[in-house]
């Protein structure tokens, strides 16, 4: 049983799907989808354990053994990738589609739980496969669950969203396809590891080249680096606001993974930073990101879309941390992963508390809901501190890394970006907060805390982030360890 | 356990709880509070060092020395006589941030890493703003603002400083750090901002006298004193804080003479005082650290002693301006005595605090042969008797009579004040207590005939100087007449050759300012346009245009790569 944890891993939500199809009924989908939700997040700790004993998992599918089967392996970085994945999952499942108004008729809700399990088993397929082709599959399957739960949005918006996000998506699908195409010509083998043994022989050919370039590109758009960014806002604004939350918290993060794996197990460091030399390109890429998203977040006059341009100045963050290819960038930049996954996907479930209450995302209609809804509104501004950088939140301990990092590579001038656009960050979360504390409530605004239904995984989340940013060992530690490995694989 | 912790967390849960406390118990709270703390205090054995351990990094939250000692001590006289004094104020804001204030700055003072000292250190700033704002008034929101901005600045140089530091020595231990990095530049920055050294200092006369009638008290006992204490923690015996601290004592003189809101005198006067002791972590003896501590010591005591009799005054009769008081003595004769006491004390007079303190400085300069500097230390001490010694109880207590009557101060303020005065005859009179918990073993000569002579030929001339300009009239000329123009014509004592070069700066400065303001709005506005939710990047782009920039991207790699 133990030793197909792997397999049961993917198995189990994708199977998941289906039977809530058959199931219909609201309340044993909810039961139900809920049960495999926790079930996958247990194997996912479950993994990350048996990972931190015996060090890297390998499981042949089917017995047959790579390079002919596909195998799925386990290190730390990507059992760290899995942890948050499920536990955002697990934790955002059980909200469900109807928080407001009717965002989807009673009788279809399970198409959203369905859609949810597709989407949580592709994103988790991303992560744990071994072979890069099965890597397309997976981003394929949650790409289009993910593009049916935006467009279960109650406005008739989220159906233009949800297509644009169809089109880029689909275009970064073609794109990695295209670049898988490329490597398998080159080298006849679509095992990662495989390639990575056989790609140096032939690194010096176009066709590789133009392999990593299509390759970054199209995950670059399924991670939103600016400018590839622009299917994100509209995709969060508009998607019921627990779907914004998963979504956030967890398809750009499993999209950086791939990066990471690309860059430093496949082609290898001394590839990409040295012979092709994308160190430059990727910090201009990401400065742009962290200035353009904070500033553009700053100017939102709607909560959800502010939440979302955050999400890609944050991004930027993450590839910085990539961009310097040494372990305390890595640690960054993975660690922020985490850190990012909690505290935005808690702040995207109190702007939820606050939909279900006042219907509405508008900053303006915010006017003295600290005091109307305490509890939310402080879940929101503490997730907002994280966001900052604040010491004792989580979003300290990853840009206390980046600046290290920036410090370590001589790029002073980096280290002092980063802090500026903290400084942004610092300006988008106080124009919330100065509505909600400083203005008198309206006349409309209601007079209750959020069902604990939502209040509940709010909570959850936004404890975490306090909690990870007092007791670093565990995020920080894998992170660091994460980081570690990859970079000797690297050499 | 609780060994493990600095001392100041006391305080710090403690004001946490405080509004949950029952408005009956919260008198006794207020003052039981401060004596628990020093307790825990006097119970962590000096030599003990305790350290936890936060993600890789070691934070050695208690490290418990003489140096750190001696301020934690007289950081709790204080915090316990601020309590006292402002026994009567009911709102429970101001309490809560000035327990949690002082409480931080004891912590502070054990943090034995840099991290550590940062958290405490912006944890001071935050906690003393709200004894600014806590005035209620556009003008102190206004100042509280900018003196937040101020202080945090200052701790946001000391955090990137402790970084660089960290990644060139793989240390964040805060020991002697001394100049020649850029890291400890950017600390020793962090600190002299604190510290309120000259073009630094604007923020302390700014907020202090904005800040309530008790708030002030604690402000001037913690914030600076904090910084003293980093200086000779991390910077001892570098040369360059001798003529900083020389400057530091002499310039704010010119202000304090012509300044009208006696609060902002005693603020400048504090940074008179606060030369004094930079000096002597410059000078770097033994001698001359025991001196800033021993200084340290007797000021935070006097100095709050002072600022006590003054909100006295300006709590009874609601102003604080020169031109408008005087005569008071009729009406508040104890408060009058203890003020009194207070200017003796900060004037040097033997057998007061200030004289024990300031003889160890004076004697390190001296001996050390920084003749310079003791010049304008002696300049100094004859300026403090003139404005703090002499210009603040006269237009006070003494003067004409304004013809105000009022009730004498409260008795718990009368209280407060009480001990302090106590305390400061106590201190000069007996000194041995206070030298034997100074941090370095030497042999104290504070009652030498050349000390006492040289104090009181200062002293006398500078009396003499006063009561010269006060009969000739031309001190201050206007007292007579009446009060609405005395901030004018008081002004006129400036060397009136001044008064263009001041225009002409003040004109300068509104003019960067203003082109500095224009700039940063267009540039706002500009940014706005385009981020704006309607602006191009503030605005999703039509499907068409984002796929023809992953063409673009995909183009550009492509070409790189190809290169």
């Amino acid at each position: 049983m133990i030793e197909h944890l792997p397999v049961l891993q993917i198995v189990i939500p994708l199977l998941g799907a289906p039977v809530c199809l058959l199931l219909r009924a609201r309340g044993a989908v909810l039961v139900f989808a809920t049960a495999v939700a926790w079930c996958t997040f247990a194997i996912a700790l479950a993994s990350i354990g048996i990972v931190l004993e015996q060090g890297e998992v390998v499981y042949a599918l089917g017995g047959w053994v790579a390079p002919l089967g596909i195998e799925y392996r386990i290190d730390l970085l990507n059992a760290f990738v899995i942890t948050v994945v499920s536990g955002v999952g697990a934790i955002v499942l059980p909200i469900g589609p109807g928080i407001h108004g009717h965002t989807v008729s009673a009788s279809r809700e399970y198409l959203y739980y369905a859609a949810f399990l597709l989407c949580m088993a592709g994103l988790l397929g991303v992560a744990i496969t071994g072979d890069i082709f099965n890597v397309f599959v997976f981003l394929e399957i949650s790409s289009l669950a993910a593009y049916t739960l935006v467009a279960l949005g109650n406005q008739r918006r989220a159906l233009r969203a949800a297509f644009s996000y169809l089109v880029m998506g689909t275009i970064g699908g073609t794109f990695v396809l295209i670049g898988i195409g490329f490597l398998y010509q080159m080298t006849g083998t679509l095992n990662m590891a495989d390639l990575a043994r056989l790609l140096p022989a032939v690194l010096d050919n176009r066709a590789v080249h133009a392999a990593f370039a299509f390759l970054l590109v199209g995950v670059g758009i399924k991670l939103a680096v600016f400018p590839l960014h622009q299917w994100l806002p509209n995709a969060y604004t508009y998607a019921p606001p627990a779907v914004s939350a998963f979504l956030a918290a967890t398809a750009t993060k499993v999209a950086y993974y791939l990066l990471l794996r690309l860059v430093f197990t496949i082609f290898g460091i001394g590839f990409v930073f040295g012979a092709l030399g994308i160190a430059p390109l990727l910090q201009v890429i990401s400065l742009a990101a962290m200035f353009i998203g904070a500033l553009a977040a700053i100017n939102q006059t709607d909560l959800k879309r502010l939440l979302a341009y955050s999400s890609v100045s944050q991004i930027g963050y993450m590839t910085l941390g990539l961009s310097f290819g040494s372990v305390a960038g890595l640690t960054g930049g993975l660690v922020h992963v985490a850190n990012h996954a909690l505290m935005k996907g808690g702040m995207f479930l109190a702007v939820a508390c606050i939909v279900a209450r006042t219907g509405t995302s508008a900053i303006a209609d915010l006017r003295g809901l600290g005091r109307r809804m305490p509890a939310t509104m402080a879940a929101f501004a503490l997730g907002g501190l994280g966001l900052i950088g604040v010491p004792l939140t989580v979003g300290f301990i990853s840009k206390w890394y980046l600046v290290l990092a920036a410090i370590e590579a001589g790029q002073m001038l980096l280290a002092f970006a980063i802090l500026v656009s903290s400084l942004l960050a610092a300006v988008y979360v106080w124009r919330v907060v100065e509505v909600a504390w400083f203005q008198e409530p309206l006349q409309s605004a209601p007079h209750g805390e959020a069902p604990l239904r939502l209040l509940i995984p709010t909570w959850v989340l936004i404890g975490a982030s306090l909690y990870f940013g007092v007791a670093t060992d565990l995020t920080a530690g894998i992170a660091a360890q994460a980081a570690e490995q990859l970079l000797e694989v690297a050499r | 356990m609780i060994d493990a912790l600095p001392p100041g967390v006391v305080l710090i849960l403690g004001a946490l709880l405080f509004p949950l406390v029952p408005a009956r118990l919260k008198p006794a709270t207020l003052l039981a509070l401060p004596v628990l703390s020093a307790l825990h205090q006097w119970s962590i054995p000096v030599g003990s060092v305790e350290a936890v351990t936060f993600f890789d990094y070691e934070l050695v939250l208690v490290r418990a020395d003489a140096l750190a000692n001696v301020f934690a001590t007289v950081f709790h006289i204080a915090a316990f006589l601020g309590a006292l004094y402002s026994l009567h104020v009911r709102d429970s804001i101001q309490h809560v941030a000035a327990l949690a204030y002082a409480g931080a700055a004891m912590a502070a003072v054990y943090a034995g890493d840099l991290i550590t000292l940062f958290i405490f250190w912006e944890a001071t700033a935050v906690t003393s703003v709200f004894l600014i704002w806590a005035s209620r008034t556009e003008s102190s929101f206004r100042a509280g603002l900018r003196y937040l901005l101020i202080q945090v600045t200052s701790g946001v140089l000391l955090l990137a400083g402790a970084i660089f530091h960290f990644s060139e020595t793989g240390s964040l231990a805060f020991d002697q750090l001394g100049l020649g990095t850029l890291a400890t530049g950017l600390i020793f920055a962090a600190f002299g901002i604190k510290a309120a050294f000259p073009f630094f200092h604007n923020w302390l006369q700014d907020a202090y006298p904005e800040a309530t009638v008790t708030g002030t008290v604690f402000l001037s006992s913690f914030t600076t004193k904090l910084a003293i204490y980093c200086l000779a923690r991390g910077f001892p015996g570098e040369e360059i804080l001798i003529p900083i601290g020389a400057a530091m004592t002499a310039f704010p003189i010119f202000y304090a003479v012509i300044e009208n809101d006696l609060r902002r005198v005693l603020a400048y006067s504090l940074n008179n005082q606060l030369g004094f002791m930079v000096v002597g972590v410059g000078i770097g003896t033994a001698a001359a650290l025991n001196g800033a501590a021993a200084h340290a010591f007797a000021h935070i005591i006097y100095k709050g002693l002072l600022f006590m009799s003054m909100g006295a005054v300006l709590f009874r009769t609601g102003t604080i301006k020169g031109s408008e008081l005087g005569g008071l003595y009729r009406s508040m004769p104890l408060t009058t005595v203890f003020c009194i006491v207070g200017a003796a004390s900060i004037s040097a007079f033997p057998l007061f605090s200030g004289f024990v303190a300031k003889s160890f400085v004076m004697t390190a300069t001296a001996e050390g042969g920084y003749l310079i500097p003791y010049g304008l230390l002696l300049f100094a001490s004859a300026g403090v008797f003139h404005h703090s010694g002499i210009k603040i109880p006269y237009f006070a207590f003494f003067s004409h009579d304004s013809g105000r009557r009022v009730k004498e101060a409260p008795w718990h303020m009368l209280l407060a004040m009480g001990i302090a005065a106590v305390l400061c005859i106590g201190i000069g009179v007996y000194p041995g207590p206070l030298l034997a918990l100074l941090p370095y073993d030497v042999d104290p000569h504070a009652y030498t005939p050349t000390h006492v002579v040289t104090q009181l030929q200062l002293l006398l001339f500078s009396a003499l100087a006063f009561g010269v300009l006060m009969r000739t009239g031309i001190y201050p000329p206007e007292l007579r007449s009446t009060n609405l123009d005395f901030d004018w014509v008081y002004r006129r004592l400036i060397p009136s050759g001044l008064a263009p070069v001041v225009r002409g700066v003040t004109a300068a400065r509104a003019a960067v300012a203003d082109a500095a303001l224009s700039g940063v709005t267009w540039l706002m506005r500009e940014l706005g346009r385009r981020h704006a939710p309607e602006g191009i990047l503030g605005e999703p782009w039509p499907t068409g245009t984002a796929t023809a920039w992953a063409a673009v991207l995909l183009g550009v790699c492509l070409i790189l790569f190809y290169l």
